[in-house]
């Protein structure tokens, strides 16, 4: 990241002291530049902001664009808000994706960390076969798995459990997050676990005091990858749970907000945004390690 | 309390059974790969094995499915909708990806521009990228809905350009390019930053050597930008490939295959007869068939990735 940032840094001064290549005029450049980013940004917010304007609509405000300026609300009202809240399963879905994403996420950190431990640190014969496997399992997708994983998952007794899900969310979690470490521990100087080998440490003494704390950023990055991955998942949560008050967030919203043939706009875009505020709020606080996890991941 | 030297000399470290076994390299080894290669192959490996096998039996929900060879695949080449679904995967893929990418590559270069806000815009723009899928699939149902479709306000009754309301799901091809403009809504921003963080790490003093051999802009593209960019390029294209080609979020949640079964994909049609129509044997089978595909693509990332470490000019580790 440093180094990104240093060269980021460099690319921008040279920017600005060489004449030729930003010898555009300010008029250039608003039209090369500021006008296509402000239709991209504009384009890829638009949905969230009809999902946000939606949710405070009314009804009669929602479905009449001749008497209202559809872009604003005009008498903005919490009813679908409360419906959603209030009438419907929508706190237990909440509490079912959260506990499925936390515990799925903690269990695939700590299988991740001993792996790419034993992969990068340890060297065992034939560790590199071990990580080209664990990153080849990572290019399996969901949607070929999901059919003998919910005969598994019917023939083990977890068919309708939250259980199902935390199991089987780290088959894509646990190869991410390996992948990850594995890279992150690479930057951490090997001379430091020696000497505290010379010190009479044990293995696990170094893995814990001195290995981990120098890699929580990497940690931290993995943590928040592994929990917007849990959050997001949409198949299997759809295959293994059956019941209405067990399902997560994205399966519950599409399934059981829609009644017959009539869609409650005004409840299934506030089911929408409040599914998605939570994943937006956790990836505020850690933008900054998201985006050089992913194009850390991507570079490594 | 009173310090006291009781004992001046320690006893020498006894160590346990416990912490000499796990200072066993073996033994280590075998415990830090336990969890996870466990779990990867318990509900990895075995499901993937098991997937195949179910793809030659019949097996439906409720009853174990016997051996039936090729018969699956038998009916399902006979199956217009499977071959449809087949042919739209391609599609599908082709032309979402196409148009990611060069929007994507046109964002991050407007993005490594010097910009006030840089990294908030940066932020802000991976949003469509962290939310739920789903949820932002739903979003964009509510944009298509027939009657009170904003695009179609705007297009008929802000700027006229139309007569009436356009069907955007109701119709085959409406609802085919609907969903291939989602799927390419959703992919720019992990494209365009993946393809900034490329852009950053290109040396400027590249750009100034072609500057003083007076290469034009599409020239520094060209001949510096692009062939930088491709080692990243061709792994972040090998990764929405696939992602593109098993997508189902997406499409089950906008138009779950219809209008007339013709924008299911490989994926949601794999679903809809295996758990709603309960022929798992079937479904597998389809699951099974895009399996070949994968395999292309990860060998062609395969030899992307060797590629670009002998260019750098780097061992293979």
């Amino acid at each position: 990241m440093t180094e990104a940032a240093t060269t980021a840094g460099a690319a921008t001064s040279f920017v600005e002291r060489s004449g030729p290549i930003e010898w555009a005029s300010l008029p250039r450049r608003t039209v090369t530049v500021y006008l296509p980013l402000a239709c991209f940004v504009i384009v890829l917010l638009f949905p969230f902001y009809w999902m946000a304007i939606t949710t405070f609509k009314s009804n009669e405000e929602l479905y009449d664009y001749k008497n209202f300026n559809p872009f604003w609300v005009s008498s903005p009202t919490l009813a679908n808000v409360n419906k959603l809240l209030f009438q419907t399963d929508y706190p237990s879905w909440l509490v079912t994706t959260m506990t499925v994403a936390v515990v799925s996420t903690f269990l695939s950190l700590v299988a991740s960390v001993l792996a790419a431990y034993a992969i990068q640190r340890l060297r065992f014969k034939g560790s590199q076969w071990v990580g080209l496997a664990i990153y080849l399992a990572y290019l399996v997708p969901p949607s070929i798995l999901f059919i003998p994983l919910a005969t598994m998952v019917y023939q083990l007794g977890l068919f309708d459990s939250p259980m199902a899900l935390i199991l089987t969310y780290p088959t894509f979690l646990i190869p991410f997050c390996t992948w990850l470490l594995i890279g992150y521990f690479k930057s951490i100087p090997y001379e430091l676990e020696e000497c505290a080998l010379i010190d009479g440490a044990t293995r696990l003494q170094i893995l814990w005091q001195i290995t981990l704390p120098l890699a929580v950023p990497g940690l931290i990055s993995a943590g928040i990858f592994a929990f917007t991955l849990s959050w997001n998942e949409f198949i299997y949560a759809l295959a293994f749970i059956q019941s209405a008050e067990k399902k997560t967030v994205p399966v519950a919203v599409l399934t059981q907000l829609v009644e017959g043939d009539v869609y409650h706009w005004g409840s299934l875009m506030a089911g929408a945004l409040l599914g998605s505020i939570p994943v937006a709020i956790f990836y505020s606080f850690f933008v900054e390690y998201y985006v050089s996890s992913l194009t850390g991941a991507v570079k490594e | 309390m009173a310090v006291t030297t009781q004992r001046v000399t320690l006893p020498p470290v006894e160590q346990s059974w416990i912490a000499r076994l796990f200072d066993w390299k073996p033994f280590l080894v075998f415990i830090c790969m336990l969890p996870a290669v466990g779990l990867l192959l318990v509900f990895l490996t075995y499901p993937l094995g098991l997937g195949i096998w179910l793809a030659f039996t019949d097996t439906r929900i409720g009853r174990p499915g016997e051996w039936i060879g090729f018969e699956n695949y038998i009916s399902l080449l006979q199956d217009d909708t499977y071959l449809m679904a087949v042919w739209w995967t391609f599609f599908y893929t082709l032309v979402a990806t196409i148009g990611k990418f060069a929007l994507g590559l046109w964002l991050a270069l407007l993005l490594n521009h010097h910009l006030p806000f840089k990294s908030f815009i940066r932020a802000i723009i991976l949003i469509p990228w962290i939310v739920p899928t789903v949820l932002s699939a739903i979003a964009f149902w509510w944009i298509y809905d027939p009657q009170f479709s904003i695009i179609s306000y705007i297009l008929v009754d802000k700027l006229g350009l139309f007569d009436h309301y356009i069907d955007f799901l109701g119709d085959t091809w409406n609802a085919r390019w609907s969903l291939i403009a989602a799927n390419i809504w959703r992919g720019i921003p992990f494209v365009a930053i993946c393809l900034l963080a490329g852009l950053q790490t290109i040396s400027p003093s590249l750009y100034e050597a072609a500057m003083i051999d007076g290469a034009s802009a599409w020239q520094r593209f060209r001949y510096v930008t692009f062939p930088m960019l491709m080692p990243i390029l061709a792994v972040v294209l090998t990764f929405s490939v696939i992602f593109t080609f098993t997508d189902f979020q997406l499409v089950y949640a906008i138009t779950r295959g219809g209008p007339a079964n013709s924008t299911h994909l490989m994926a949601t049609l794999a679903f809809q007869r295996a758990i709603p129509g309960g022929q798992l044997g079937e479904g597998a089978a389809i699951a099974v068939s895009m399996i070949p595909f994968l395999v292309f693509a990860t060998v062609f990332s395969y030899f992307a990735l060797a590629r670009r470490k002998w260019q750098q000019g780097g061992k293979d580790d």
